[in-house]
């Protein structure tokens, strides 16, 4: 899979998560932008482990603060 | 992404003058909101005297104390208090040593005796807290290479474990068995792998499904840790815990449990029949680099142990109490944190933490003492009254209880 691809399933995951219909860019940062608290990061995470069938560890989640980061993160643990 | 181990509730303020305390200025803040209200600080509550091990006096009033987690209400055990005594007499106030060092003394050897005896188990290690076990235990066995896959309400203990450890931490949905396995079947193969589970969870006092938990660790080669710090005593035919009343407990490799809940003083342990166990005194941080327990607490732990191997009445006692409470505190229209009586916790959640403090500060007014918790240490942002049932609560106290919540609810306006 592509980043072109992840990024566009990731961009209709957070489509729920994203209440205030936030738009995202690569720069958009959950804590701040997406005003993301640590519940509705666990979910969001499971969503996308599910999806695309990978482990995001803690450890792994703690690097990644924005979008752009998230979608290579994903990239980086498909090929893995 | 996240914290790993929960927010200290500060905002983002840039460091001012570099005063490392500015990142708690968010909690000063809410602290300071809550207390201009004109409620009782809830954190700060003093217990001039102890009358028993359901009374004391509070702000000068005699209190009912329904939040302290003396489940079995050994702390004024007559032969708990007479082995103290005599520990203290005979070896001292305190080993000021390592247990590897000068700390090991008979009365420690003969408290994990009773442990082993207690939980018919080859090993038994105790540590200076139940904090410290969970600590010691989980980041001496799983490292930077290994995996922790374990309930996102676990104990705080738990997580500074994983932290500590370096571990790679995985967690899953509370008590929900297919998000267990989902992240257990994703886990890099050969990578070490460590199931992280507790008995009873202590905020909503709910149970966790170990038997389906445990056969699904098991199904992937892991190894399972479960704290049941809230089960000592009253659950299971020995009372060894929920994970042997679901029948599973020679499945799980390491018992975490404390002394400071049903046993009725301090200190922690770890128990497992782990043919190897004993090289975790030579191994574990938090075990070697801390003065061991006094003797007069060890001799305590061990007296209280032993009696709570026979102590059937007062366990039968302790759960009609539950049923009574959490019973009674439904039909006054309160919303509890379990449909039925679980475990020895009721948890009453609360609409928001203002009514929670105010309704907190009423039954102390009452004079009833119960354990509010609030965000971050809770599940979903709740605030709880978290209630605590012992054994030497009596009928009547149960019943005289159950019109101070009433009294106290109607006047804050929460029923
Ligand atoms: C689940 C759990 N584990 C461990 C502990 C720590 O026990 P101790 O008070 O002995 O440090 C507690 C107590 O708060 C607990 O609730």
């Amino acid at each position: 899979m592509d980043r072109t691809e992840v990024e566009t399933r990731i961009r209709s995951l957070i489509e729920p998560f994203n209440k205030k219909n936030v738009a995202i860019t690569d720069a958009s940062t959950f804590a701040g932008d997406l005003e993301f608290d640590s519940l509705t990061v666990m979910d969001f995470v499971a969503a996308i482990e599910d999806e695309f069938d990978i482990i995001i560890s803690m450890n792994q989640q703690a690097e990644i603060e924005n979008f752009g980061q998230l979608v290579d993160a994903v990239c980086k643990l498909q090929d893995d | 992404m996240t914290d790993m181990a929960g927010e200290n509730g500060a905002g983002d303020q840039a460091m001012s003058q570099g005063d490392l305390f500015s990142k708690f200025d968010g909690i000063i803040q809410q602290r300071e909101t809550l207390l201009s209200s004109g409620v009782a600080d809830p954190f700060s509550l003093v217990m001039e005297k102890v009358l028993s091990p359901t009374r004391a006096i509070c702000n000068g009033r005699e209190t009912i104390l329904l939040g302290t987690y003396n489940y079995m209400g050994m702390t004024f055990d007559p032969d708990v208090i007479a082995a103290g005594k005599s520990a203290l007499d005979n070896f001292g106030s305190g080993t000021t040593g390592s247990r590897v060092l000068n700390g090991t003394y008979q009365g420690h050897k003969e408290c994990e005796e009773a442990l082993k005896e207690f939980y018919a188990m080859d090993h038994a290690m105790v540590f200076s807290t139940g904090y410290q076990a969970n600590l010691g235990i989980i980041s001496t066995i799983a490292g930077k290479e290994d995996y922790i896959v374990l309930d996102i309400d676990s104990h705080a203990s738990i997580w500074d474990g994983c932290a500590l450890g370096n571990a790679q931490i995985v967690p899953f949905k509370h008590n929900d068995i297919e998000a267990m396995e989902k992240r257990l079947r994703r886990i890099p193969e050969g990578a070490g792998k460590l199931v992280v589970l507790e008995g009873v969870y202590s905020m909503l006092g709910d149970i966790a499904p170990l038997k389906e938990m445990i056969a699904v660790a098991k199904k992937y080669d892991a190894m399972v840790l479960v704290d049941e710090a809230h089960s000592m005593g009253f659950i299971g035919p020995n009372g060894r815990g929920v994970a042997e009343e679901q029948g599973v407990l020679d499945d799980v490799d390491f018992v975490i449990g404390t002394f400071s809940k049903s046993v009725g003083t301090v200190g922690g342990f770890c128990v497992s029949n782990h043919p190897k166990f004993e090289v975790m005194r030579l191994v574990c941080r938090p075990y070697v680099f801390t003065a061991s327990l006094p003797p007069s607490v060890v001799a305590t732990a061990a007296t209280s142990i032993r009696k709570l191997m026979h102590g059937g009445a007062k366990r039968a006692h302790l759960w009609e109490n539950s049923r009574t409470l959490h019973g009674g505190l439904k039909d006054l229209g309160f919303q509890i944190g379990t449909e039925t009586p679980q475990s020895a916790i009721i948890a009453v959640i609360m609409p928001d933490l203002e009514r929670g403090a105010a309704m907190w500060e009423a039954l102390l007014h009452e004079g009833l003492y119960v354990n509010l918790a609030r965000p971050p240490a809770t599940p979903a942002n709740m605030t709880l009254l978290r209630c605590s049932l012992c054994a030497e609560h009596s009928v009547e106290q149960v019943q005289t209880i159950l019109g101070m919540f009433e009294r106290a609810g109607k006047a804050v306006g929460i029923i």
